[in-house]
């Protein structure tokens, strides 16, 4: 996980019935997290759902999306190898805290239930891999989800306001560890928000939508 | 394959009931070479019009139609207008669900045994009030009106209709119409009809048809209370069409062609009722009444649903009552002595209808579901939702086998399956069944299928699952309480079938059904209470499982009990 991918934007134009809703050309490095702000029906969902691959039929779309030079545009949501972090953790509620771990994990991977007791241990949550994801705090369930993205070994990462729905003091901690995570990891990220300190703690650059 | 889904649910709809229209129309008017008629002839109307009593058949079905959609309709509507969330109002929507699942012939049954001449009512009264020693000779069941059979069916229809109205409510938010009226000065329950009613029935208005349709060409429910000379129009079809004289099958044709029509009238007679309510309703509204008589309003509509329920709950415990009944003198209100007597002798004879209606329930329910979930399966991965509302969307046509009455395209389903050389078989029956399974299997997990957060499947996408890993491992087991309880109401729906099983199994598949309603007409109470209680009992089966299951696999997963 420690070498680099690179996620390029080439040209890409999202078009809703004949009218341009969002141009974008961008470079993400590995390790940066690149911010998308602006208000409501600016495009920053339809942007984030274009690049997972989940673009509404109703929605137009022109340019590449290139993963470590490989143009993904054309693959299907599984296998583009870019995983998504949205405001509620959503972890699988007819599974464990394990079981969700577990669910994203390539099928190859070696030593699944240690790597498992490793992430729950690294978010301090050591032992939790059997409880019922409904009996965390919000926090708790934050960084589980946090944990099954990277333990899935995405190659790049999307993030749909993922802090707006934690309580302040919580925020800034779950931003840090977040980022900390992505940055150690070599991971690409596009952050979406409409949250100012979100893009200051990302610490990357900021375009602003719908201006 | 998941793309063939939505066009194999219409063809296994529309087609069967196309062709059997279509062999209803040619002998109807003298074609059907099986049997001789290579010619068009106008002889079996003329047949069908000799008939003694044929006009006052007609004119019951057609009545008891009308009448007991509109008692249904206006019971319902009146009770949900003055709920007011009170532990008697929860209570009778409780009592109301399990009422769904009762077979329509079990209900019908127990409402016979309670309001007969020699029934519980009358033993309760009896010799007390009235002075009866031994049974009044009244006919009150069959009697020559269809006014027991309009109860009979008022009964099980007021469950239906009251589901299907809490089902479309959520979408018109009522709570903030009637509290904006209310602001306006109108009293609640005045506040609800004048501002939910006209935004709620055209949600209702295909069930509500189909109440129509099913009441006007309902056979089980009419052999049982129905009256006898002559009987209702279907139940007179069904005779001429088990006739040993084949040529009589003419006569049946014309008589489902017929009962087609007296369904189609009934509809127009309620489409212009609806015209005339919109019409007297929009004066009520413009004159702008508070409502002086609210609480008369909301009183009526929670007395007549709780009768409704307690006449249906009564009739039940009757059942129970008769089935271990010893001797039971005529006014004596409870039995000398309880026995299990009926119950060891009826056991030998349960087993074999018992094992059949299981497993044309359960091929049937597991086909349709299937079915179901693939066309909701593949509507989720191309993205397009049903059109909505319009009239020839894909809803009305599964809507389709419950408006057009079964008796008219089932003989001719039966006539193209002889002509195909097709045996009647368990398979052809849970075909029959599914024709009436699958509309009930589909409407009831369409819904939650399509509310479910598309993100949990994005989000399985996302961590490298496939879309059949992320239907198997996420969307199934999340929808899995929804899904069984879709499952229990397509087993119910299967169960009560009376029609398709004895039309399409010709007679030689005997379902616990088939049997109860065949007792009807020997009355003996003791063995009709066994089997009436076995088919009652039958469907809550499914949906105990249907509760059950869910807390028993995720007992340890707190998210995953309620319904999600």
């Amino acid at each position: 996980m420690s070498t680099g991918h690179r996620l390029v934007l080439d040209e890409v134009r999202l078009v809703l019935a004949g009218s341009t809703l969002l141009e974008l050309d961008a470079e993400i490095g590995p390790g940066e997290v690149f911010t998308v702000m602006g208000p409501s029906g600016s495009g920053k969902s339809t942007l984030l759902a274009y690049l997972a691959g989940f673009l509404a039929p109703a929605f137009q779309a022109s340019g590449r999306v290139l993963l470590d030079d490989s143009d993904i545009t054309r693959l299907p949501a599984e296998r583009r190898g870019i995983g998504l972090l949205f405001q509620d953790p959503l972890l699988f509620p007819h599974l464990s805290v394990a079981g969700n771990l577990r669910f994203g994990m390539p099928r190859a991977m070696p030593d699944k239930a240690a790597r498992v007791e490793t992430a729950l241990a690294q978010v301090g949550l050591a032992g939790f891999g059997p409880r019922d994801p409904a009996t965390l705090s919000g926090g708790q369930k934050a960084r589980v989800a946090l944990m099954r993205l990277l333990l899935s070994a995405p190659r790049a990462v999307l993030l749909d306001e993922p802090f707006s729905k934690l309580d302040r003091q919580l925020r800034h901690d779950m931003r840090r560890l977040v980022f900390d995570r992505l940055r150690e990891a070599g991971l690409p990220s596009l952050l979406v928000t409409h949250d100012r300190e979100d893009a200051e703690d990302a610490g990357g650059r900021v375009i602003e939508l719908g201006q | 394959m998941l793309r063939l889904a939505p066009w194999l649910i219409v063809t296994l709809l529309v087609g069967p009931i196309l062709a059997g229209l279509a062999m209803a129309l040619l002998p109807a008017f003298g074609y059907l070479p099986a049997l001789g008629g290579h010619g068009f002839s106008l002889d079996p109307w003329r047949q069908l019009l000799a008939q003694p009593g044929l006009a006052r058949s007609v004119g019951v079905s057609f009545t008891s139609g009308l009448v007991t959609t509109a008692i249904s309709l206006a019971v319902v509507v009146l009770f949900l207008a003055g709920v007011s969330g009170s532990r008697l109002d929860r209570w009778i929507r409780r009592l109301v669900a399990p009422l769904l699942s009762i077979p329509h012939a079990a209900a019908a049954f127990g409402l016979a045994f309670l309001i007969a001449p020699s029934g519980l009512l009358s033993r309760l009264v009896s010799p007390g009030l009235t002075g009866w020693e031994r049974p009044p000779d009244v006919l009150i069941v069959q009697d020559p009106w269809g006014l027991s059979l309009m109860a009979g069916l008022i009964i099980k229809e007021i469950p239906f209709l009251l589901l299907m109205c809490l089902a479309a409510l959520p979408q018109i938010d009522p709570e903030r119409r009637v509290a904006m009226a209310r602001s306006l000065g109108y009293r609640p329950t005045t506040a609800w009809l004048k501002v939910v009613t006209p935004s709620l029935y055209p949600l209702i208005r295909l069930p509500v048809f189909a109440v129509i349709a099913y009441a006007t060409s309902v056979v089980d429910v009419a052999l049982i209370l129905g009256p006898t000379l002559p009987p209702t129009l279907a139940v007179s079809i069904l005779v001429w069409f088990n006739d040993p004289d084949l040529s009589r099958r003419f006569m049946a044709s014309a008589g489902a062609v017929l009962q087609l029509g007296v369904t189609a009238a009934a509809l127009i007679a309620w489409w212009c009722l609806e015209r005339l309510v919109a019409r007297l309703g929009r004066q009520w509204l413009a004159r702008g009444g508070r409502g002086n008589g609210d609480s008369p309003l909301r009183l009526a509509g929670k007395g007549l649903i709780g009768l409704a329920t307690l006449t249906a709950f009564a009739g039940i415990a009757g059942l129970a009552l008769y089935s271990v009944a010893a001797f039971w003198r005529f006014p004596d209100a409870l039995p000398q002595g309880l026995t299990a007597a009926h119950w060891l002798r009826a056991l030998p004879a349960l087993s074999g209808p018992v094992a059949t209606t299981a497993l044309i329930a359960i091929g049937a329910t597991l086909i349709a579901l299937a079915l179901t979930l693939a066309a909701l399966e593949n509507e989720q991965r191309t993205g397009r939702q049903p059109a909505q509302g319009r009239l020839l969307s894909a809803l009305t046509l599964l809507y389709l086998p419950l408006i057009v009455p079964q008796i008219a395209f089932l003989f001719g389903l039966v006539v193209v399956m002889e002509s195909l050389g097709t045996r009647p078989t368990h398979a052809l029956v849970i075909f029959g069944h599914l024709l009436f399974v699958l509309p009930y299997v589909f409407l009831s997990l369409a819904e939650s299928y399509r509310r479910f957060d598309p993100r949990w499947s994005q989000l399985a996408l996302s961590l490298g699952t496939s879309r059949n890993g992320a239907f198997w491992r996420v969307r199934l087991p999340m929808l899995l309480a929804p899904m069984l309880t879709a499952a229990a109401v397509g087993l119910a729906v299967s169960i009560g079938q009376y029609l398709p099983t004895l039309l399409l199994g010709a007679g030689r598949v005997p379902t616990v059904t088939t049997e109860a309603v065949s007792l009807a007409a020997g009355g003996n109470r003791r063995v009709i209470g066994v089997w009436a209680m076995v088919q009652a009992s039958l469907p809550l089966v499914g949906f105990i499982i249907a509760v059950g299951l869910p807390r028993l696999l995720w007992g340890n997963r707190r998210d995953m009990r309620g319904s999600p």
